[in-house]
């Protein structure tokens, strides 16, 4: 049977980088006694896929991971357990049990959203509401991208789904950080975040302050995932993005 | 708990690693200050991921957190990147859990198990903005305690130290917290405490006693500054180790440490009694751990961690009587739970090899044998009584079971040695490669061929062994001995089957210098941390020439601790510990050692080393 976690990663566990978080939930799902599958071989390993790794320093309300059982009482009775098991920054927010024909989490990745916020309080760019707006109305943001082997050219803007100013939203906390990014406004951002087209909130970020001329000193923001989307064909014959957990139920 | 972190994001996302600084690990401990009395400070003098990995330290932090006046948290040497941003920053070293400054706790307890490690030491409490010398702390300083193998012969270390706890840390902490406790109440002085502490069984509080020479630089004796500080101070030791505390929650890491696997202690101390092993004499008699008690630890702890490894940890687990039933037992239960079994070294033979079979990838793992000296003579110099026979026998059976790789361990610069012993080692490979060809058919050899690794490691004399009299090698010996050695593998006939390690020689020399230490070494290690040494036992680390100019300007001459010969009625620096073993018991052994006779183990023949007196053990079991 496939079962589906979304969980939460926030304050110290922001530090904590993608393979140690799969090595935090391969201990977690033993300590609650889950009755996870193992693959067949010599080295037996526990069934398990993460939706889309999570950068060190940011945080996220939609992580996802996908999981093989033999059995399960509840999706409940799973939450419960995983819950009494985790550590302060990582909560498990749902469980949900999956069809069997569906694809693993990691493939079904199709957006992410997230909000930037700056740590300090209000960003120090003026009149950020009407910037933002006229650089997304531009029509490409060509960055340069640089890997290992080459610098290459990319068009951001087919990529960014959604580009705006937005309310803060609540993110709990286990660390008592200065500055009240609590009320102040955080640029929300919904990107392509499939295999071939992702794309990284810091490159719009960086972007979008070479558009104003400004240069922020590292770390100064704060990346949040917010969901982690897959693509779906509606009743209506439409498609569009809803949250990894949909997929499943209870 | 909303916790403030020490470092500021930016801080973290430029080291290496920030999840050693930031605690929150599964089953780490968090309380609030405002409900304990005591606030105390473990450390391991390492980078987190070694220190994480040392058992003692989950024992005390586990059996201190156990008491509900007291709140016990960790802290590790800042790698050498966050190192420099400290200093730059002026930043204030912290504890994990509460990320508050270490020098607001009652106590920091530094266990120390390498010599390599004393300058790491000085990081620590110069970080902390602790006073490195004990003599300058004032009131209301941090207590600056020292604990584990390297506490046998403190005296290098003495200034920095308040005190001393001198062998196992179960029995004596609750009596020393609570002193101090009543100390406070009573509106009692730091030295006050520090007087009532010396008088407490284990404990050793280094001001009180000044280390007087003789003109050729040897210890005449110690001169005592507080009347009631004790002559000697005899370790401390728990007789009944299946009924005490245990860490049943030990804490789980983010990262990956060096020991990422559930460690499992089946007993305490060694019944072989090899000569240059100081572990073998400082623990003492052999105490072994109930095997229902071990079975019991297992399944709690695995089900507390979540862990997929269980590893068994002694000096020589072949020799735990209900080793069989142990392994039993957990390849039962691990086995159906996708749980791994790590074995340390076992004796190999028809058992163990079994039980490899059944818990490893025969094809992947290797065999490991420890001859230590490349003769028969020289092995029994060394008591070390593995012989040619049982090793070639053993490398039969294992290469008919499927192994290919081989790791063979020796010492070079053992006393007595000679070119032949050297040779012996290139030898003994060819032979154990040799076996490998007689025994398997050319059509089953996996990849056609035997690897076999040998190593060498550079003897250094530690305290409390019967080898604290033996002179150690030059720098220069060692390495024309690994020469020698290199040269008696390259000339065997197997000699590609043969890859060939050795190990530095500087920092053995140092190590050597510092482990066989008096009072005097105090300012050269001081001066090296002033002149950035730091994480010594690193290669990447260690800087030989800084060391050399240190003893130079120090006016400390580095022979005098290492090629030295020592009488056999010197007063060494370390004579005033007891660590239950007798020295006329250290000496007889090395007699016997200089005329190559072996002696049996503490289960075949009690060899009268004075351990008895503990009044338990192997020593009353026949
Ligand atoms: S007194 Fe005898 S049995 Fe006990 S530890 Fe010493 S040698 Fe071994």
């Amino acid at each position: 049977m496939k079962i589906r976690i979304k969980f939460a990663k926030y304050g110290t566990l922001k530090f904590i980088g993608h393979l140690d978080v799969m090595r935090f939930f391969q201990k977690a799902i033993r300590r609650a006694g889950i009755d996870i599958k193992y693959s067949e071989g010599f080295s037996p390993h526990q069934i398990m896929s993460f939706a889309a790794p999570l950068g060190v320093g940011m945080e996220s309300m939609g992580e996802y991971l996908d999981i093989e059982v033999n059995s399960i009482t509840s999706v409940e009775d799973m939450k419960t357990a995983l819950n009494e098991t985790m550590v302060d920054g990582i909560d498990v927010l749902s469980v949900k049990i999956l069809p069997d024909s569906s694809k693993n989490a990691m493939a079904s990745v199709a957006a992410a959203a997230y909000t930037i916020s700056y740590k300090e309080g209000n960003f120090p760019i003026d009149d950020i509401q009407q910037k933002l707006a006229d650089f997304y109305a531009k029509e490409s943001i060509v960055v340069t991208k640089k890997t290992k082997k080459s610098t290459m050219d990319m068009d951001l803007k087919p990529g960014i789904f959604e580009l705006k100013m937005d309310k803060p939203l609540n993110i709990p906390s286990d660390i008592d950080s200065d500055g009240d990014k609590q009320i102040t406004p955080v640029i929300y951002i919904l990107v392509d975040a499939s295999s071939s087209g992702n794309i990284k909130p810091s490159m719009v970020l960086d972007a979008f302050c070479a558009y104003c001329n400004v240069e922020l000193e590292p770390y100064s923001c704060q990346i949040t995932r917010l969901e982690t989307y897959t693509r779906i064909i509606d009743a209506q014959g439409e498609e569009k993005l809803v949250p990894l957990e949909e997929a499943g139920h209870e | 708990m909303k916790r403030k972190l020490a470092l500021s994001d930016e801080i973290l996302m430029q080291v290496e690693k920030p999840a050693r600084y930031i605690g929150n690990e599964v089953n780490s401990v968090m309380k609030n200050k405002e409900d304990v009395d005591i606030r105390f400070c473990m450390c391991f003098p390492d980078i987190y991921e070694i220190g994480m990995s040392h058992l003692g330290i989950q024992i005390l932090y586990s059996m201190f957190n156990s008491w509900d006046d007291v709140w016990c948290e960790r802290v590790y040497s800042p790698w050498v990147d966050l190192d420099k941003i400290m200093r730059d920053k002026g930043i204030a070293l912290f504890a994990l859990e509460s990320q508050e400054p270490v020098k607001n706790m009652d106590f920091l307890g530094i266990t120390i198990q390498y010599e390599m490690c004393y300058t790491n030491i000085l990081q620590i409490l110069d970080l902390s903005q602790i006073p490195l010398y004990a003599k300058d702390r004032s009131e209301n300083d941090t207590i600056v305690i020292g604990g584990g193998p390297c506490s046998y012969n403190p005296e290098p270390i003495a200034d920095f130290f308040d005190l001393f706890y001198i062998g196992e840390g179960e029995t004596q902490y609750r009596l020393l917290l609570d002193t101090y406790n009543e100390n406070k109440r009573n509106g009692g002085t730091r030295r006050e405490f520090l007087e009532k502490a010396a008088q407490i069984p284990g404990i050793y509080v280094p001001l009180f006693y000044e280390e007087e020479y003789k003109p050729d630089g040897t210890v005449k004796g110690r001169k005592k500054l507080y009347d009631k500080a004790p002559d000697t101070v005899l370790k401390e030791i728990v007789m009944d180790v299946s009924d005490t505390h245990y860490p049943l929650k030990p804490i789980v890491p983010f990262i990956q440490v060096t020991q990422d696997r559930l460690v499992l202690e089946i007993q305490r101390g060694c019944i072989r009694g090899c000569r240059f092993c100081q572990a073998g004499q400082l623990y003492r008699p052999v105490r072994e751990r109930d095997v229902d008690v071990l079975k019991k630890y297992a399944v709690e702890m695995l089900n507390n961690t979540g862990y997929d490894e269980v590893s068994l940890s002694s000096l020589s687990s072949s020799d735990y009587s209900k080793l069989n039933e142990l392994l039993e037992f957990l390849i039962g239960y691990c086995n159906s739970r996708y749980i791994n079994i790590s074995l340390p070294s076992l004796r190999i033979d028809a058992f163990s090899l079994d039980v490899m079979g059944k818990v490893q990838d025969v094809k992947k793992s290797s065999l490991t044998f420890a001859p230590e000296a490349g003769s028969q003579r020289l092995r029994d110099v060394i008591n070390k009584g593995l012989t040619e026979e049982v090793i070639l026998d053993g490398a039969a059976l294992a290469f008919k079971g499927g192994w290919t790789r081989v790791k063979l361990y020796f010492m070079l610069g053992l006393p007595t040695e000679t070119e032949e012993d050297i040779l012996g080692i290139g030898d003994l490979s060819n032979k154990i490669a040799a076996v490998f060809f007689d025994t398997v058919p050319k059509e089953k050899r996996v990849n056609g061929k035997v690897q076999i690794v040998t190593s060498t490691s550079f003897f250094i004399p530690k305290p409390f062994t019967p080898f604290q009299w033996a002179r150690m090698c030059t720098k220069e010996e060692f390495i024309e001995k690994a020469y020698q050695t290199k040269k008696g593998i390259m000339s065997q006939l197997n000699q590609k089957s043969i890859k060939y390690n050795w190990h530095e020689a500087d920092v053995s020399v140092l190590e050597g210098i510092l482990a066989r230490g008096d009072r005097k070494l105090a300012k050269v290690i001081l001066t090296a941390y002033k002149r950035g040494c730091l994480f010594d036992s690193w290669s990447e680390c260690f800087h030989n020439d800084v060391w050399l100019s240190c003893f130079e300007d120090c006016g400390i001459d580095m022979d005098f601790y290492t090629t030295r010969e020592r009488n056999e009625d010197e007063i060494f620096p370390w004579d005033f510990i007891d660590c239950g073993v007798t020295k006329e018991f250290l000496l007889k052994e090395w007699k016997k050692a200089m005329n190559g006779e072996t002696s049996p183990n503490c289960k075949s023949q009690c060899q009268g080393c004075g351990a008895n007196r503990f009044g338990g053990g192997v020593c009353f079991e026949r």
